[in-house]
């Protein structure tokens, strides 16, 4: 298929509900951080991109908020004219300029501190990152607490960024500034919003 | 659109056009992520004035599914003026189901009030908001609150309720009762007597606020702390009723005062009309409660 054909395909076939569905998803992981919240395949964006990622995109994006993407969104040009055409949404110069920042590998990401931060007097200009993971179970567990966990609540995202126990850590020490994250699963998702806080093991 | 919009196909689902639910939207997330921070948002104009409702409504529209049950309340009735007409405006423009039971419901908007049943995980509670800024009557300007927030800078705040306790012996707010949230923002639950106040902490809720006149939305997610600011030697108390509600004898619940004639007369009954309702079905019965009840009911049949 061409690039102009990929690039028009694929969007949602209902926008209103569809968009709905999708934000309420987001809203409810947000607000419950390490809850996985299923979500259908309501988009197909061209690959490496996921149908939930892509989902997310076309449900919270559009010329209002500069997108980035990781290196292997970026190579694939059929992602970027998808993301334009649905979505209207400008690529970000730099990750800093960035509202949203889809990453396919999160293995091999940049740090958290490279994306806006938001400043402190207004925190909200941050940047929301979604982080393509390959499950939520796999991976080495995280234990959470702080708002919208009533004990405690665990997750194991696959492929995480390096050093992402610490570099969380310095993410909370941010507060209130900092990055939130939406880790995008093929069918379902899960939130770590910067108040959450990961339990480390230590006695 | 859908099938499932068959009736109101003169205006998008839930009134507001797709790209304003997703301005919306995206400061609702980030309300949520950073829990008592007023996000600013493009508030639109809404089809009734500023002070009926206009944040509460634009955020219920941007959440509002076909699926959910919404119930608004305006000072704790389901049937003043205000919350029968934001009802009927989502009825028409979302076609949702509608309900006056708190347990039922998924999404509740609210006018000053936190219903008197415990909410559970999943409901959503939407306040209409006034003035979102505590600090707004101690600093009018935005420039210098704003300041204050990021700096964590709230002495104004507690010099101000040091001020009642020097006046009046005791902290003298008795609604819009400053809180804070999670430990850093001091936050104005809205206009709500401070009765209500120890219900948002820990809710399994999520709470939502929605300032359309001040163009701002902010949240409190499920099982946050929310203290109400107080001294150690005047803790922070609740208001309590030395009679229960004279319809269906319920203690322990906030009661509103209703003028029975023009000597003088009056009686204490419920704020919250469906759990009152509710009391009187289950045989409650209250010192002025009319010997066979008027059959209450829904006052709209539940679709």
């Amino acid at each position: 298929m061409d690039i102009a054909a990929q690039s028009i395909e694929g969007g949602f076939a209902d926008p209103v509900f569809n968009a709905q569905t999708v934000f309420r998803a987001v809203m409810d992981a947000m607000a419950r951080p390490g809850s996985v919240q299923p979500l259908p395949a309501l988009a197909r964006p061209p690959a490496p991109l996921l149908a939930t990622s892509g989902a997310i995109a076309l449900a919270l994006c559009d010329n209002d908020t500069p997108l980035w993407l990781d290196p292997a969104l970026h190579a694939s040009a059929a992602i970027g004219s998808w993301l334009g055409f649905h979505t209207g949404a400008p690529l970000a110069n730099t990750p800093a300029d960035a509202h949203f920042a889809f990453i396919a590998t999160p293995a091999e990401m940049m740090a958290l501190d490279g994306f806006s931060q938001g400043t402190q007097d207004y925190p909200d200009r941050s940047t929301t990152l979604i982080l393509q993971v390959g499950d939520l179970a796999s991976g080495s567990p995280l234990l959470l607490e702080g708002p919208g966990i009533e004990t405690s609540a665990a997750i194991a995202p696959a492929q995480m960024p390096r050093h992402f126990v610490e570099q969380w850590k310095q993410n909370n020490k941010r507060f209130p500034r900092g990055v939130d994250i939406i880790l995008a699963t093929s069918d379902g998702i899960a939130c770590l919003p910067r108040t959450t806080r990961i339990k480390t093991m230590e006695a | 659109m859908t099938a499932q919009s068959t009736d109101i196909a003169t205006y998008n689902f839930a009134y507001l056009d797709e790209q304003t639910k997703r301005m919306i939207r995206r400061a609702i997330l980030k309300g949520i992520a950073i829990p008592g921070y007023q996000v600013p948002f493009a508030s639109r104009e809404m089809p009734m004035p500023y002070g009926w409702g206009t944040g509460g409504v634009q955020v219920t529209a941007s959440i509002i599914g076909p699926d959910d049950v919404l119930k608004v309340i305006d000072q704790g009735a389901d049937d003043t003026t205000n919350a029968v007409s934001i009802r009927a405006f989502f009825k028409k423009v979302a076609n949702v189901a509608v309900t006056t039971d708190t347990a039922t419901a998924s999404i509740i908007q609210t006018r000053h009030r936190i219903p008197e049943h415990p909410l559970t995980a999943g409901q959503v509670l939407v306040y209409q908001v006034p003035i979102p800024e505590p600090l707004r009557f101690l600093e009018p300007r935005e420039t210098e609150t704003r300041k204050m927030h990021a700096l964590e800078e709230y002495g104004l705040m507690h010099v101000k309720l040091y001020e009642d306790i020097a006046k009046h012996g005791r902290i003298a707010t008795t609604y819009a009762y400053p809180v804070k949230v999670e430990g850093r923002y001091v936050m104005d639950p809205s206009p709500t007597p401070k009765f209500d106040n120890p219900k948002m902490h820990r809710s399994p809720a999520l709470q939502l606020f929605g300032a359309g006149r001040e163009k701002r939305i902010y949240a409190v997610p499920p099982f946050t702390d929310v203290v109400s600011l107080d001294f150690e030697d005047h803790p922070f108390e609740v208001q309590t009723f030395d009679q229960p509600c004279a319809l269906c004898a319920a203690e322990n619940v906030y009661l509103d005062e209703v003028i029975l004639d023009d000597h003088g007369g009056h009686m204490f009954v419920c704020s919250d009309t469906d759990y009152c309702e509710k009391r009187r079905e289950e045989g409650h019965r209250g010192h002025l409660a009319p010997e066979t009840d008027l059959a209450p009911g829904n006052m709209e049949p539940v679709q």
